[in-house]
């Protein structure tokens, strides 16, 4: 993949020859970075060439980085392509003139070179997906059929995560592009996830103190040999491939380390999966005050009942006083404004959510709700919430004990 | 301007008819008398006279002489005209021909035959001076540039000739004619212009003192180069920026001679103006009409000044420039005085500063480097732009109530243009190069001149967009040649490569050249329309029938047309269509509304010397507007009579004009159609073959493979050429160590594999191993539920089942609800925003058995 993206970005800008590409893969799996890498070795080639002809020029490949998520229509994307372009109407960062302005002065730009003699310029279109939503799909439109005619000579590149792109592009789109595609993969197994664990934690051999630098280096090597920091990992290689969620989990793990707690050890790793695994709606469960709990719990009570048709506040006052007539001598018995509040609460946390906007003309007690939660998650929750009313907690159990 | 003008004059005849004719019913005149309403004056132009015919661009009008005029029984009052050509109007290719310079107050004794002679008298804007000349002689130094035309040679489409001695007589005498006898009571001056009163000056002018003398040259001069660099731009325009050696040559012979002059003016200006203001004063009955050359020789001055303050920074020039925009906010007459007055003030107030300023300007122009030069200029240009924006917006504030908007920008952008002129003819002479230097748009030299102050980099001309010549840098080191036969086989299959010819749409392509051509030599107008599916030549063929025709016009087997080409995908807005066809007939740049009138008036009307134009249009379907106005307006040109319009329409899809046209705009289009067929697998085979050239770097085998997959798929050709230079690359890889060899079957069934297969299974293949248990959760609660959607919820479920048969830790919803985004993202899933959390609804992009079967094999 790597020399495949080399080659091609090497004949656009030796040959002049005009390419375009797709860099397909799932998110994290590295293709900006392969991109980047590739980039980076080209210039350095392109150096040794310079320097060799003895020649002062400035790096002559022209390099457009343009991201789906910043230029979120093609009248933004084209000035970000004439101001990288340094191109003549520009006046300091501003680009003038109307959208038909610029992209015909674009067109004319770009057509004006031939092949030999203009300098190859190297599009790259992060987020391709999202470019591919512009209306008439003009901008790519463009860019591929200047790759595909004797102009000046392009090589555009997409970045894109999603596997069905090539069916989302026009028809004559498509026809344009040259389809390459490049596809990454994680397709690493767990010993090589190992490996890599470890080289993202060891210190690199120019670190300042090389006592402590081997320590730490001998520390790693331990910790990836220790059976909990390996279920730890295995756990996540299994939940993800994504090398992204490896550093932020190393991350959580290396932010304790102090003067006084110089080593990472295993139950600092382990400690940092379970804040990273940590269940957020369950976590906000454990915030909540009795009542607020008692109504999530009525509320599955009536998702049981009714195998999950949506409820208003109505049914779950109704749940819930039936709950406290029973057992009133351990629950205050609230009013129904009360009650109402910590309702709204809920509804604030998101923990409920109303299925349909609410409307001018309907009560706010009778709005249909659902419950966000699962039945597993309010039991887990319960269990870790302290100083939970046993009643309650009899009740959460099963809903008919109080009959 | 001449809308404006054409709007306010009525035109009738002088005189009884000379003779008629019965058959015919015609009556011919001897004169037409043209009233202009405004200036209450009445201007009759005579058989035999010069007259300036509207042109298609309103700065660049035709010059003809008059030879008959005549009312038909329609009483439509029409005129015969010889016709005289601008250098600009003879085609680039043949300007060579000439041999020399030629001054833009030349014009060529037209003899083209494919002109209509014939036009409508309205088109007559006014009359003119063209005196013969034999080629030897020199220019005489002209008086008013304006109005005088010169003859040398005539034209008659492939050369130029000296004029015959016979025309030569014919034209001195209508030119003596036209001057000698006054021909009508009202005007004062027979044969000039429309406005005697501009006459009337002059000649005061004339008679006065020597220093008036001088302005008045000022005068002239000023208008020259106002002319002279309506026709650079005018040459810019037809070179449409390419700037040919042509265009480039114009320019510096248009600067050398003007340049000593401008030189020298603006000191003269200064020190003219202040002994002479009230020289000047009388010149004030003269009104609106000369307030538009005032305010051309206002922009000198300032010009010394601010020069001034560059190299010497004396002046507090904020407070300079505000006196300035405040003078310049009264009436033309106070301008003028005041604006003297100022010269004045400068020169009192500081002692040196003519003294200077006159050392400076000398020094100016050849002694200073280059580099100082160049600051100043750059200073000056800056100045410029400021002053610029404020003449504009007291222009169009003056002249609001009697121009339209988009012609009052227009005479103003000319005149920001006029002024730059005056002020930086040094900057001319330095190298072409500099007219191309970065514009910015002309909005931003109105709205934010202090950001060009800063920015610009280069002085320039004022910065339009129009000016702007759009390059991306040179590279700095030539492309490689391609080394091996490989490489060479693989440029030659680029799209891009141009084969030599077309192969295997010979049909196609007689088809479409016979209909053009036959519509061409019959001067009339028509559509054809063309689909077919991506990639099967269509935009080739018919640009080889272009370059096929327009090789035959050159030859002279046809009569020259013009050729122009919209790209619906290329344009931001159908609109834009129209915009763009007007910029490139005349190179005005105006909005949309405004171009689909022009280009009614241009179609509809019977224009003078309108040559055949053909219209390619692309990506017709683009062009779709609810109420079908662009398309309608396109398909309606070429049934009009006098358009000489050839449209060729190409499209996709074959029923086009039956199912998003409108009937009206459907039957307009004709039924001249013709589909490409997509290629055959034989076809595109020989496409290949035909592209390698007997190059022997493909299996004749691995060719036969490569154009039956394709053509079983789409005959896309662009398609077959992208797997062949693929296919070379793959064998170029797989062979770097050994001999370069030719590609076989192996390296093009890979390469087709690599372009056609499925990424589905081996993502799923290469997931993670919950995002592999999410799968099949999502599968067991397909089959549990038996509806092809679930919620997120029952997936949980059934997740957590799996997990705990296979003995795993099952996650949290938080881990399950960012497999379930991410494999949303790769497109597997296809997910519901996520703002429902767990009764979000997740369905699969494939087929379960892709599912099962990626998953099985684990």
């Amino acid at each position: 993949q790597h020399r495949h993206l080399l080659e091609l970005l090497k004949r656009t800008t030796v040959h002049g020859e005009s390419n375009s590409a797709l860099i397909i893969g799932p998110r994290g799996s590295g293709k900006t970075a392969l991109l980047n890498h590739v980039l980076k070795e080209l210039t350095e080639m392109k150096r040794v060439r310079e320097n060799l002809l003895e020649e002062d020029c400035q790096f002559f490949l022209k390099n457009n980085f343009l991201s789906g998520l910043l230029q979120t229509n093609d009248k933004v994307a084209l000035k970000e392509i004439i101001r990288q372009l340094h191109l003549e109407n520009v006046v300091g960062d501003k680009v003038f003139g109307s959208f038909a302005e610029n992209l015909a002065f674009l067109l004319e730009a770009l057509r004006k070179g031939d092949r030999t003699s203009s300098c190859p310029v190297l599009f790259i279109l992060d987020e391709f997906d999202l470019f591919v939503h512009h209306k008439n799909q003009t901008l790519l439109y463009n860019l591929f059929d200047i790759s595909q005619s004797a102009q000046t000579p392009v090589t555009v590149i997409g970045l894109t995560c999603r596997q069905d792109i090539l069916e989302l592009l026009e028809k004559r789109v498509k026809s344009r592009f040259s389809h390459r595609q490049i596809y990454l993969m994680n397709s690493f197994d767990f010993k090589q996830y190992i490996k890599i664990f470890k080289e993202q934690l060891s210190l690199p051999a120019e670190f300042p103190d090389e006592s402590f630098a081997q320590k730490w280096n001998n520390n790693v090597q331990h910790l990836s040999e220790d059976k909990t920091v390996q279920d730890v990992l295995q756990n996540l290689f299994h939940f993800t491939k994504d090398l992204r969620s490896l550093h932020l989990l190393l991350m959580l793990a290396v932010s304790n380390v102090t003067v006084h707690h110089p080593l990472i050890t295993a139950s600092d790793l382990h400690e940092a999966s379970k804040q990273y695994r940590m269940d957020s709606k369950a976590n906000i469960v454990h915030g909540l005050s009795v009542l607020e709990i008692c109504l999530i719990i009525a509320m599955k009570h009536l998702n049981d009942v009714y195998e999950g048709e949506p409820f208003n506040f109505q049914m779950v006052y109704n749940e819930f006083q039936k709950f406290v007539q029973r057992k009133a001598h351990c629950m205050y018995n609230f009013e129904k404004p009360v009650v109402m509040k910590a309702f709204e609460h809920l509804v604030q946390l998101e923990l409920v959510k109303p299925i349909e906007r609410p409307s001018v003309r309907a009560q706010r007690e009778y709005l249909l709700m659902k419950l966000l939660l699962d039945n597993n998650q309010i039991m887990d929750a319960l269990q870790a919430y302290p100083n939970c009313p046993t009643d309650v907690k009899q009740w959460a159990a099963s809903s008919l004990s109080w009959l | 301007m001449n809308t404006w003008q054409q709007s306010k004059i009525t035109y009738s005849w002088f005189g009884k008819p000379m003779s008629s004719d019965r058959k015919l019913r015609t009556f011919q005149y001897r004169g037409i008398l043209i009233k202009s309403e405004r200036s209450r004056t009445e201007t009759c132009i005579q058989l035999g006279e010069f007259i300036l015919v509207e042109g298609e661009n309103a700065d660049q009008p035709f010059v003809a002489q008059l030879l008959d005029l005549y009312e038909d029984g329609a009483q439509q009052k029409h005129a015969v005209v010889q016709w005289f050509s601008h250098i600009t109007e003879i085609p680039q290719n043949k300007r060579k021909l000439l041999k020399r310079e030629v001054s833009p107050q030349e014009v060529f004794f037209d003899q083209v035959p494919g002109y209509d002679t014939d036009i409508a008298v309205e088109t007559i804007i006014k009359s003119v001076m063209v005196i013969p000349l034999h080629l030897g002689e020199e220019l005489p130094i002209p008086l008013n540039k304006e109005q005088t035309f010169y003859v040398k040679q005539s034209w008659d489409g492939k050369c130029f000739k000296d004029l015959s001695p016979d025309t030569f007589c014919k034209l001195k005498e209508a030119n003596k004619k036209g001057g000698g006898i006054p021909n009508s009571s009202n005007s004062f001056i027979p044969s000039d212009i429309i406005s005697p009163l501009k006459k009337e000056t002059e000649r005061i002018v004339r008679s006065a003192t020597k220093p008036k003398n001088v302005e008045l040259e000022i005068e002239s001069k000023h208008s020259a180069s106002k002319s002279s660099l309506a026709k650079e731009r005018h040459s810019q325009r037809v070179a449409n920026g390419i700037k040919t050696p042509t265009a480039r040559k114009k320019l510096q012979l248009n600067s050398p001679t003007r340049s000593p002059k401008g030189r020298m003016r603006g000191c003269e200006v200064l020190e003219l103006l202040d002994d002479d203001c009230d020289a000047v004063a009388p010149l004030e009955p003269s009104a609106t009409k000369r307030k538009v050359k005032f305010t051309g020789i206002l922009g000198s001055p300032p010009k010394i000044p601010c020069a001034n303050d560059k190299s010497k920074s004396m002046f507090d020039t904020a407070e300079h420039w505000q006196r300035f925009s405040d003078t310049i906010r009264l009436s033309p007459y106070n301008k003028v005085k005041d604006s003297s007055e100022k010269a004045k003030n400068l020169s009192v107030k500081d002692d040196t500063i003519s003294l200077i300023g006159h050392q400076e300007l000398c020094s100016w122009s050849p002694v200073l480097t280059p580099r100082s030069r160049r600051i100043c200029a750059q200073k000056t240009s800056a100045r410029i732009t400021e002053q610029i924006s404020i003449l504009n917006t007291l222009e169009l504030s003056q002249e609001e109530d009697f121009l339209s908007s988009s012609d009052s920008s227009y005479s103003s952008s000319s005149e920001e243009e006029e002024d730059d002129v005056l002020c930086t003819p040094e900057k001319k002479t330095k190298s072409s190069r500099i007219f191309s230097t970065p514009k910015s748009s002309r909005k931003s030299s109105f709205h934010t001149p202090v950001k060009t102050l800063k920015k610009t980099p280069l002085p320039g001309t004022p910065k339009t967009p129009r000016n702007a010549t759009p390059e991306i840098p040179r590279r700095n080191h030539e492309a490689q040649k391609p080394a091996s036969i490989l490489e060479e086989a693989r440029l030659r299959l680029h799209v891009s490569a141009i084969p030599e010819s077309l192969p295997c749409r010979e049909e196609e392509f007689q088809d479409i050249y016979n209909f053009v051509e036959s519509k061409l030599i019959d001067g009339t107008g028509g559509c054809m329309y063309i689909s077919g599916v991506p990639g099967t030549g269509k935009t080739a063929t018919v640009h080889e029938v272009i370059s096929c025709l327009q090789q035959a016009a050159e030859n002279d087997d046809l009569p020259s047309f013009q050729f122009i080409e919209i790209n619906g995908m290329k344009l931001t807005d159908p609109h834009q269509a129209l915009v763009q066809i007007l910029e490139l007939l005349t190179g005005q740049k105006v909005t949309a509304t405004h171009a689909a009138a022009l280009l009614a008036k241009l179609f509809n009307t019977p224009g003078p010397k309108r040559k055949t134009t053909v219209l390619v249009v692309d990506e017709l379907d683009l062009l779709w507007t609810r109420k079908q106005n662009v398309m309608y307006n396109l398909f309606d040109w070429p049934t009009q009579k006098h358009s000489k319009l050839i449209i060729l329409a190409i499209a996709n899809t074959m029923d086009l004009p039956e199912r998003i046209m409108m009937n009206r705009v459907a039957s307009r289009l004709g039924l001249t159609r013709m589909s490409f067929q997509p290629y055959t697998y034989k076809q595109l085979q020989q496409i290949i073959s035909s592209r390698l050239n007997s190059m022997k770097a493909f299996e004749e085998d691995a060719i036969q493979l490569v154009s039956r997959k394709v053509a079983a798929l789409s005959g896309d050709a662009r398609r077959c050429l992208d797997i062949c230079r693929r296919a070379t690359e793959i064998c170029e890889f797989s062979s770097q160590k050994r001999t370069p060899e030719i590609v076989r079957m192996a390296h093009v069934t890979e390469a087709i594999d690599e372009m056609f297969s499925s990424p589905y299974i081996n993502a799923i293949r290469n997931a993670s191993l919950h995002e592999q248990i999410f799968l099949k959760a999502v599968l067991a609660e397909f089959r549990r539920a038996g509806v092809e959607e679930a919620t997120v919820q029952q997936v949980y479920h059934q997740h957590i089942v799996l997990c705990r048969i296979e003995g795993m830790q099952s996650p949290t919803i938080s881990e399950i609800m960012a497999i379930c985004s991410r494999l949303g993202a790769c497109r597997l899933l296809l997910v519901e925003s996520s703002n429902k959390y767990l009764h979000m609804r997740v369905r699969l992009n494939i087929s379960q058995d892709d599912v099962m079967y990626a998953l099985r094999d684990e």
